[in-house]
């Protein structure tokens, strides 16, 4: 067999003058002074401030619902209720999304989740709000719950959505349900596959419900006006996102609506859609047009937002003497929460997406259940069913004796081979990681103690591109404003300024860029899927470009030639064959001799975004009478692509791994029997804190995307992925149990250990 | 947040006054760092607060060789940590006090503040409880004591009658030859209330191998803090090797009392309680033998 | 004594970042809430308001509190240090220089809470370990940052600080 890495090859680094070094950020100095201006920072005059009704039932008819109490409240300027939201009529899949959408914004006719809203207040205080709600009477009608997957699929579940069926490869089901979709990706012949193999292990999961847990709670402040004008300013990683919600569920044109993006305190593909956005906008409405504020506190961030799917996951490998995959199955059954939309689309190229399998089948289903509308979460789908995956791939490493780097190496995609869903990859950069992996002092490193194991676990994730815009301005100083669509969730701004200076070969320092609001950038999609420093960084590079033909014509203008004679490098005009020459600054000086200020807009939607990589290694040791888990050390090796802010790649590296550490070990969602949430508050839901959370070493490989002008690939999401499983095959080689539910919690892991020994 | 009036008093008569004639509407501020959250949350109900922090008598701290440790019921956990005798004398205490909250929470939540909140998890109470401290108890009938381990009556009540306050805990000097510790199992290594919570004390023979003495107690295992007296009764006169402890864990054990709830099962709590009685146990023993030299 | 009962607002007199402050709040307000709604101080951040999070840090009285966890009327005549008084008239504290150098800020929200805690920390001791450093930030939760640039940048402030005291003590 051939050395590693062989299939592609190694160019030299391009010498970048911007791209690859570690300046401050130019949002952190607002950040450690306490002035940025965060969503519930937002100050207007006359504000009321609303707040929310939520159901204290898990499934639900709602019966009545009496605001009269409330209205009368001295300070209470508006009550809402789903009869304030307009009907949607439209028919088919889209008209039943915007239904879901509205019936989350304000529960119509059952409530489908403890938590779920059911009515709004403002008031002129937010204690008079609360009082308020507290003088609102709803007369529910209980109904059984479905809680859980399995509950929800049996033939007597209580059924969620009276107008669902399932859409099953495309095939439209006549029966009430709670399944919504079955999806698949199949090839070669899987029986013969499982047949050809020496081993073949299988094996069930369970994973729980947990919540991106951004520190920060939703907010927004809406002014809606009387000419119909609405203004929001809300913390969102997709400003045009919540505009288009807002205007589905208001049924509103999205032109009259602008949305502001505030500094943003987290997200992880929590805050791509809107909840009190559109309640807002509606209380101002109601009360006159005066702004109305309002923020979640936790309880409600955790029991009313979009946690990730709790999933159920069947996994079966089968492999020859050799180690190499001969056949490979997965079903994933996800919880979508109380309407359709679990992120199978992401779970099921993941599962076995580092992976070259010839006989593979993966089966989806999306089912709803009576817990929240799951939403986003970093890498979204895919950190659950890798743990399902790569601890069956640990397992029958251990099972073989073969070294874990060892079976990735041979049986490892590499470039030219298909996706789970058929797509070729592209140039990727996993064989690179595996062998950074290897040579990595860690890897080789004594354990040092007893109960102590070391876990590895490997990942592929898509990234995205998509839709990006971006403006920028020329000073006469020299400096060059970029106003762009993408909200700035972690460091962007910077990134993104970087590569502007690196096309346009000025300093950093001369780049100022803010992040518009939905009326002064054309649209863009949100800040997730990895895409931004790729996607809108693009958008960067083609508007340097941009910036650099037009200031050629004004240099031409200027030495009165033809601007095919400019010739433009390393941030100076020069005329071809001549002496005269301008720096960018020089020239911007003098623009207006040449007739007018100066200005470009970029839009693309980026195709080619690259896949990425990461090989994660982790020690552990447990206490074998507590079931305590300790993470002693963890290394992270991520293909970054370029990395154009090394520090920020770490960042991102670092805090992926941190969330995924809390995923494995802490955080799930608890309901009792009747389905409310028990602990929906940051004592009881844990997130991580600064003991738990070990020195995470960032290592990044840099294959450069090459269908990107810098080689950016994706970087944020991919950290989530590894860590649940790293963990769990840590804690098998230390005490010799294979977890197979997450979290896996003291509890857990000391039962598991208690149960082997009986 | 419901709505409430604040006083602020200066002496323990007032407050009594004032908790007296409340009609049981009034509540005491302290630390506020239970009471605030239970009240934003509607699980406590308030007309009155009625700030105790101010008042001298519930801010002594002070140790004498004869009377031991008297602690103002209003001492923050973090003065407490930061006592140089107290951390001596009390390490089982101390180390109770060190768990509480985060250094945030630390700052403002005294001891007797968690003692009063009566929680089955509060991690002072076992401390207390092997410390053999002695609560003095102000109310319009008078002054009163009682011993810690009788304070509690069922998770969020006490004994104290109405306008009632508790004024400082009193813990006896270490006779020679003690040793004390706390410790408690939590998923997370901060920020968590116990699973488990486990107090241990004992007083050694000169020979340093005979238990002459030894105290227990257990949070987050019963309705109330527990005192297992029979690990007590059973150590005294023992030696203190691995296999009395193991006995005296497995007597705890056999005293809890657990539940299932969102923080643990009730058979991870038994599995639990007689491991952390026997670490604790096992600290206690060492501080011993420590102090003798 | 309070002579009115349950009277709705209440006069309080402090002193905020170095500043003579007085308000009028209701008994129910909590000092984070007057911070940010009443007074504009919305560098101290609301997160769980349950004492959880840590991101409404400030100190009162030199101690560091949750602010989501004090009443407004309970800091009469006490002083308060919030974020926006960290920094002296000219440049930044240390710390927020090297929150800022070594990439210890990503989304910022828990940033402000986080430099109150280590500036407590660091005037409880100068010269922390990372151990300690990691216990006196336990009650500020980070979602982003993973911590470990954060523990970074406590440790080069405290050795920046340690260098100007010695500075300080060199001069005659
Ligand atoms: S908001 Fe005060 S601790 Fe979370
Ligand atoms: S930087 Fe976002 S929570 Fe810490």
């Amino acid at each position: 067999m051939s050395a590693d890495p062989q299939d592609s090859v190694q160019e030299a680094a391009p010498a970048y003058r911007v791209i690859g070094t570690r300046p401050i950020r130019q949002d952190g100095l607002d950040k450690v002074t306490g002035r940025a201006v965060f969503g519930a920072d937002v100050r207007l005059p006359e504000t009321l401030y609303g707040a929310v009704l939520r159901s204290p039932h898990a499934h639900a008819r709602l019966l009545s619902i009496d605001t009269r109490q409330a209205e009368a409240l001295p300070g209470v300027k508006a009550v809402v209720t789903a009869a304030d939201l307009p009907a949607i009529t439209l028919e088919g899949d889209w008209g039943d999304n915007l239904r879901y959408q509205s019936q989350n914004t304000l529960a119509a006719d059952k409530v489908l989740y403890y938590g779920h809203a059911v009515a709004a207040v403002a008031a002129v205080s937010p204690h008079i709000a609360s009082e308020a709600l507290r003088s609102i009477q709803v007369v529910y009608d209980p109904l059984p719950a479905a809680l859980d997957v399995r509950q929800a699929m049996r033939e007597d579940a209580p059924i969620l959505l009276d107008t669902l069926r399932t859409d099953s490869l495309g095939q439209r089901g006549n029966q009430p349900t709670n399944v919504a979709s079955h999806a698949r990706f199949e090839r070669g012949d899987l029986e013969q596959g499982f047949a050809q193999a020496a081993l073949v292990v299988e094996r069930e999961f369970e994973t729980a419900t947990v919540h991106p847990g951004y520190i920060e709670p939703q907010n927004a402040s809406a002014i809606y006006q009387s000419n119909g004008q609405v203004t929001i300013w809300c913390s969102t990683q997709a400003a045009f996102g919540i505009r288009d919600d807002v205007a589905n569920v208001l049924q509103i044109p999205v032109g009259q609506i602008c949305v502001i993006p505030t500094e943003i305190g987290g997200g992880f593909g929590g805050k791509n859609s809107a909840y009190l956005e559109p309640l807002a906008a509606l209380l101002s409405k109601k009360s006159g047009g005066r702004p109305v504020k309002m923020a979640m506190n936790y309880s409600e961030v955790l029991a009313a937002t979009g946690p990730t799917s709790a999933s159920y996951i069947h996994v079966k490998v089968g492999v020859d003497r050799d180690g190499l995959i001969t056949a490979a199955q997965a079903t994933l059954v996800y919880a979508a929460g109380a309407y359709p939309g679990s992120p199978l689309w992401g779970g099921m190229p993941a599962i076995f997406g580092a992976y070259r399998v010839d006989n593979l089948r993966v089966d989806g289903y999306d089912v709803v259940v009576n817990r929240p509308r799951s939403g986003s979460l970093r890498a979204p789908g895919a950190a659950n069913a890798v743990f399902a995956s790569e601890t069956v791939m640990d397992e029958i490493c251990e099972k073989l004796g073969m070294d874990v780097l060892e079976f990735r190496r041979l049986n490892g995609v590499r470039q030219g081979d298909r996706r789970s869903d058929g797509v070729p990859l592209p140039r990727i950069g996993f064989h690179e990681a595996l062998q950074a992996a290897r040579q990595h002092p860690h890897y080789t490193a004594p354990l040092g103690g007893p109960h102590r194991g070391r876990g590895v676990a490997c990942a592929y994730w898509g990234n995205h591109g998509g839709k990006s815009s971006a403006t920028a301005s020329v000073h006469a100083d020299g400096s060059v404003s970029l106003l762009e669509g993408s909200v700035d969730v972690s460091g962007t701004r910077t990134s993104l300024a970087m590569q502007l200076a690196e096309t346009l070969g000025i300093p950093l320092e001369a780049i100022h860029p803010r992040v518009a609001d939905t009326n002064a950038v054309a649209y863009t999609e949100g800040s997730y899927g990895s895409r931004t420093t790729f996607a809108t960084g693009w958008v960067v590079y083609e508007l340097g470009q941009k910036l650099i033909a037009l200031l050629s014509e004004r240099a031409a203008i200027l030495w009165e030639t033809s601007p095919d004679q400019v010739q433009f490098a390393e941030g100076v005009f020069s005329h071809k064959g001549g002496e005269k020459r301008l720096a960018f600054k020089e020239l911007a000086a003098r623009l207006d001799e040449t007739g007018s200020p100066l200005m470009a807009s970029v839009s693309l939607a980026a195709g080619g975004a690259g896949p990425a990589f990461a090989v994660h290694l982790v020690d552990v040791e447990v206490d074998p009478e507590t079931g305590k888990v300790q993470i002693l050390r963890y290394t992270a090796v991520q293909d970054a692509g370029q990395a154009i802010h090394p520090g920020l790649v770490e960042g991102q590296i670092q805090g992926g791994v941190a969330q995924g550490i809390g995923w494995a070990l802490h955080e799930g969602y608890v309901y009792d029997e009747a389905g409310r949430l028990l602990n929906a508050n940051l004592l009881d839901y844990r997130l991580p804190t600064c003991l738990d959370v070990p020195a995470i070493e960032p290592v990044i490989v840099e294959m450069p995307n090459p269908r990107h002008p810098y080689g950016v690939r994706g970087v944020g999401e991919i950290p989530i992925i590894p860590p649940p499983a790293a963990i769990a095959n840590a804690i098998a080689r230390a005490v010799g149990v294979r977890l197979t539910q997450l979290p896996m919690s003291p509890g857990r892991v000391l039962a598991a250990r208690l149960a082997r020994d009986a | 947040m419901q709505e409430f009036d604040y006083v602020r008093v200066q002496s323990v008569q007032e407050a009594v006054a004032l908790l007296a004639g409340e009609e049981n509407r009034a509540r005491i501020l302290c630390g506020g760092t239970d009471l605030l959250v239970q009240l934003r949350e509607g699980q406590r109900q308030a007309r009155l607060l009625v700030d105790i922090k101010t008042i001298p008598e519930l801010n002594q701290l002070h140790y004498d060789p004869v009377n031991g440790l008297t602690l103002g019921a209003a001492v923050s956990c973090l003065r407490l940590c930061q006592d140089e005798t107290a951390r001596q004398l009390y390490p089982g205490l101390v180390e109770a006090a060190s768990l509480i909250g985060s250094v945030q929470i630390q700052g403002r939540a005294s001891v007797g503040g968690n003692v009063c909140n009566a929680s089955p998890a509060a991690d002072s109470i076992p401390a207390l409880i092997v410390h053999r401290a002695v609560c003095r108890l102000v109310g319009p009938g008078g002054e009163r004591q009682a011993a810690i381990e009788q304070f509690c009556c069922a998770p969020g009540k006490t004994i104290l009658q109405r306008g009632e306050i508790l004024v400082s805990l009193h813990l006896p000097p270490p006779p020679p030859g003690f040793g004390a510790g706390y410790l408690r199992f939590t998923p997370r290594n901060e920020m968590d209330i116990a699973v488990v919570g486990a107090g241990a004390a004992v007083i050694l023979a000169e020979d340093q191998q005979t238990i002459r003495w030894a105290r227990l107690a257990l949070g987050a295992v019963a309705p109330t803090p527990l005192w297992v007296e029979a690990a007590g009764d059973f150590l005294a006169g023992r030696a203190a090797d691995a296999e009395n402890v193991q006995q005296a864990a497995r007597l705890a054990r056999q005293a809890a009392r657990p539940i299932r709830d969102v923080r643990g099962e009730a058979a991870q709590r038994s599995q639990l309680v007689e491991v952390l009685a026997r670490r604790a146990l096992e600290t206690a023993i060492q501080r011993a033998r420590a102090a003798v030299h | 004594m309070n002579s009115k009962p349950y009277a709705k607002k209440v006069q309080v007199q402090a002193q905020i970042n170095g500043e003579p402050v007085e308000f009028l709040c209701e008994p129910r307000q909590t000092l984070l809430e007057v911070l940010r709604e009443s007074l504009g101080l919305t560098g101290a951040k609301e997160g769980c308001s349950n004492g959880n999070c840590g991101a409404c840090s400030v100190l009162l009285d030199g101690v560091l509190v949750n602010a989501c966890l004090v009443l407004a009327v309970e800091i009469q005549d006490k002083r308060v240090l919030t974020i926006e008084g960290l920094a002296p008239r000219e440049g930044l504290h240390p710390l927020q220089e090297e929150f800022l150098r070594q990439g210890a800020v990503q989304c910022g929200f828990c940033t402000p809470g986080m430099i109150l805690s280590a500036k407590a920390l660091l005037d409880h001791n100068p010269h922390p370990g990372e151990s300690e450093i990691r216990r006196w930030l336990a009650g500020n939760l980070c979602r982003c940052t993973g911590y470990e640039k954060i523990v970074r940048a406590v440790q080069a402030a405290a050795e920046r600080l340690s260098q100007q005291e010695a500075a300080v003590e060199v001069k005659p």
